[in-house]
C-alpha cells in the first residue's frame, strides 16, 4: 500500500450522526461527514443554519448533544479544545479575535508557544527564546506581513487583522484548518487576495471554510456541503452543486 | 519599536527616583511618614499581587484580601501561640495562602467575570465571619496582639521603625522584581492572552483554566506573603482586614494606580494608606471617602495614575 493509500484509508476528520441541541433548538441535527487528507470542503448555508456551531463542535469549544466526532481516526468527542489543536487542528473566528493590545509579533509569538512546554515557564523573559521568535517570523512571511511586526492590532486595518485571523491558526502548523468566513467584512479586492492566499496554502493542509461569497467557495474548496437548519442539505462538487437549484432556493428564497 | 524603547527608559527613570526618594527621603522626615510608608509598601505587594490577576489575568478578583487575611493570621497564631521564627512563620504563611488559594481556585474559576466577582468577595465574607466567630481560635472580635518585630539575626533591631523600613523596602524590591520577571516570562503573557480573549488561547492549545488556576495560587501566595508582614508590621491583627472594606480597598489600589502596570497598584497603594491615616484624624467617615476616591477613579481617570504618568511623560518628548 502506498503512502496515499494509506491516507487514504484514514479520514482526517469524521463526524458521525453529530448533534448540539440548544434547549428546543437543534442548531445542529444529525451531521455526518467524512473529509479525506489534503481535501478542500466549503460548507455554505443561510444565517442561522449551524455552520459556526458546527465549527465549535469540531473545535471542541460546545459539547455535542449527540454522535461523534474523530480527528485523525482518534475519539474526540469528550476531548477538550486545546488538546485537539495539540493533535493537529486549527481554528480561526468569523468575529477577528486577537490579541488586540499586543502587537503582530506578540500574537504570533503567543500563539507559537501554544503547544510548547516553555509556556509554562516563569523565570525566564520570553524574549529569549530565540527560536519561537524565529518561527513566528516565518509565518508572518507566509502571510506576507513582515512589515507590520511591530504594529499593535488596533493600528491594523481590517483587511490586515483577517490575514492575522488565519496567521494565528497556521503557527502551531495544523494538519486541518477551520476558516470561519476569512472573507467576513472584506473588500471584493481584499476577498480576493484573501481567497488567493488560502488557495496557495500547503497543499497537503486539509481546509474546512465557511464561506458566504460563492466566488471564494469555489476559488478555494473542491466539494461543498450545504447546511440548512442544522442538517446537511445537500453535498456535492462543482459544479453540480452551482446549479442545484435546492441551494439556490434557500439563498434566495422560494417564490 | 521606538515607542516601546522610549517607554522603558522612562520606566526605567521613574522607577530610580522613585527608589532613590524611597531611599534617602524617610530619614529627613517625620517618623511617622516612615511607619506608613512602611504599611503603604506591604499593601504594595498585596495590591501587586492583586494586579497579576485584574490588570494581567483579566480576573475581577474583588475578595483577595482573604489571603492577605490568611497570611496575617497564619503569621499572628504561630508567633504568639507556637513562638515560631521569622523565616518558618514566613513559609507558613505563604504555604497556607497558596494551600487555600488552590483549594478555592476550582470554586472561583467555575465562574468568569461578575460572578467571579461575586464568588471571590463571598469567599472573603465566609472567612470574615469565620474568624470573627471562632473566637477561640482566632481571638474573634478582640483579635490577636503581642505580635512583636521579627529578630532578623541582624545588629539592627527591627522594633526600630527605622530599620523596619528599610527592611520592608528590601523585601518590596525584591518581590517587585520577581513579579517583573514573572510579568515578563511566557506564563506571564499567557495570562495576558487570556485576558485579550481566552476563547482564542483554547483554540491555540492553552489550557486556560489551568493558567488562571496557576495565578490565581501564585497570587494567593503572595497576598499571604503580605499578610505575613502586616502582623509584624501593625503588631495586631483583627477580622477587619477581610472584611468588605478590606477588599474594596485592595481592589481601589489597584485601579487607583492604574490595573495592568504593576508598579501603578503599589503607587496607589501607598497613596490609599496616607489618605486613610490623614483622613482618620479628622473623621470617621474614612470610608466614604474611599467611595468617593473610587467612583472619581472610575469616572475621571479610568487608566489610573500610570495612564496620566504615560500621557505627561508622552506629551514631554513631544515638545
Amino acid at each position: 500500500m502506498t503512502d496515499s493509500e494509506k491516507s487514504n484509508a484514514q479520514p482526517v476528520l469524521e463526524c458521525l450522526s453529530l448533534s448540539k441541541r440548544y434547549g428546543g433548538l437543534d442548531a445542529v441535527k444529525d451531521i455526518s461527514l467524512r473529509i479525506k487528507p489534503g481535501e478542500r470542503r466549503a460548507i455554505i448555508g443561510p444565517n442561522g443554519a449551524g455552520k459556526t456551531t458546527f465549527f465549535r463542535l469540531i473545535s471542541g469549544e460546545v459539547e455535542a448533544t449527540s454522535g461523534s466526532i474523530r480527528l485523525f481516526g482518534r475519539d474526540c468527542t469528550r476531548m477538550p479544545p486545546y488538546k485537539r489543536t495539540a493533535i493537529g487542528l486549527g481554528r480561526t473566528f468569523q468575529i477577528t479575535n486577537l490579541f488586540n493590545t499586543m502587537t503582530v509579533m506578540d500574537n504570533l509569538v503567543l500563539a507559537a508557544i501554544g503547544l510548547k512546554r516553555l509556556k509554562y515557564s516563569i523565570h525566564r523573559n520570553l524574549a529569549s527564546y530565540k527560536e519561537v521568535y524565529a518561527h513566528a517570523r516565518m509565518i508572518l512571511e507566509t502571510v506576507g506581513m513582515s512589515d507590520k511586526r511591530d504594529v499593535v492590532i488596533t493600528g491594523l486595518s481590517y483587511g490586515e487583522q483577517r490575514q492575522i485571523e488565519i496567521a494565528l491558526a497556521l503557527v502551531s502548523d495544523p494538519q486541518i484548518l477551520l476558516l470561519d468566513e476569512p472573507t467576513a467584512g472584506l473588500s471584493p479586492a481584499d476577498s480576493a487576495m484573501m481567497a488567493r492566499m488560502i488557495h496557495n496554502l500547503d497543499p497537503a493542509l486539509t481546509i474546512l471554510i465557511i464561506e458566504h461569497n460563492m466566488d471564494v467557495a469555489f476559488q478555494v474548496a473542491d466539494c461543498i456541503t450545504v447546511l440548512h437548519q442544522g442538517s446537511v442539505f445537500a453535498e456535492g462538487c462543482q459544479p453540480d452543486i452551482s446549479n442545484n437549484l435546492q441551494v439556490q432556493a434557500i439563498y434566495f428564497g422560494t417564490e | 519599536m521606538n515607542d516601546r524603547a522610549n517607554n522603558r527608559r522612562w520606566a526605567l527613570l521613574g522607577m530610580g527616583i522613585a527608589l532613590l526618594v524611597l531611599i534617602f527621603l524617610p530619614p529627613l522626615l517625620p517618623p511617622y511618614v516612615t511607619v506608613l510608608l512602611t504599611q503603604g509598601l506591604i499593601y504594595g505587594i498585596a495590591a501587586m499581587s492583586l494586579d497579576i490577576l485584574i490588570g494581567y489575568t483579566g480576573l475581577a478578583a474583588l475578595g483577595h484580601a482573604a489571603f492577605f487575611a490568611i497570611g496575617s493570621y497564619t503569621a499572628a497564631i504561630l508567633i504568639t501561640r507556637y513562638h515560631l521564627g521569622f523565616g518558618t512563620g514566613l513559609i507558613s504563611s505563604v504555604g497556607i495562602a497558596a494551600v487555600a488559594a488552590a483549594a478555592l481556585g476550582p470554586l472561583s474559576l467555575r465562574a468568569t467575570r461578575i460572578y467571579f466577582l461575586m464568588i471571590t468577595l463571598s469567599i472573603a465574607m465566609c472567612l470574615w465571619g469565620l474568624i470573627y466567630r471562632w473566637s477561640s481560635f482566632t481571638g474573634g472580635d478582640n483579635g490577636i496582639s503581642g505580635i512583636h518585630r521579627p529578630d532578623l539575626g541582624l545588629p539592627l533591631s527591627m522594633s526600630e521603625d527605622r530599620f523596619f523600613y528599610y527592611f520592608i523596602l528590601a523585601v518590596f524590591i525584591v518581590i517587585t522584581m520577581l513579579i517583573i520577571r514573572l510579568i515578563h516570562s511566557p506564563f506571564g503573557k499567557t495570562l495576558v492572552g487570556i485576558r485579550d480573549s481566552e476563547s482564542r488561547m483554547r483554540v491555540l492549545g492553552f489550557n486556560t483554566w489551568l493558567h488562571k488556576y496557576m495565578a490565581y495560587i501564585i497570587a494567593g501566595a503572595l497576598a499571604g506573603f503580605a499578610g505575613n508582614l502586616y502582623a509584624y508590621y501593625n503588631g495586631f491583627v483583627n477580622a477587619d482586614i477581610a472584611n468588605l472594606p478590606g477588599c474594596m480597598k485592595l481592589v481601589l489600589m489597584v485601579s487607583l494606580g492604574g490595573k495592568g502596570t504593576l508598579l501603578g497598584p503599589a503607587i496607589g497603594a501607598v497613596i490609599i494608606t496616607f489618605l486613610e491615616n490623614m483622613v482618620s484624624v479628622y473623621t470617621d467617615r474614612w470610608l466614604m471617602v474611599l467611595g468617593i476616591v473610587y467612583i472619581v477613579t472610575a469616572r475621571v481617570m479610568p487608566g489610573g495614575i500610570m495612564a496620566i504618568l504615560k500621557q505627561l511623560g508622552r506629551s514631554t518628548k513631544t515638545l
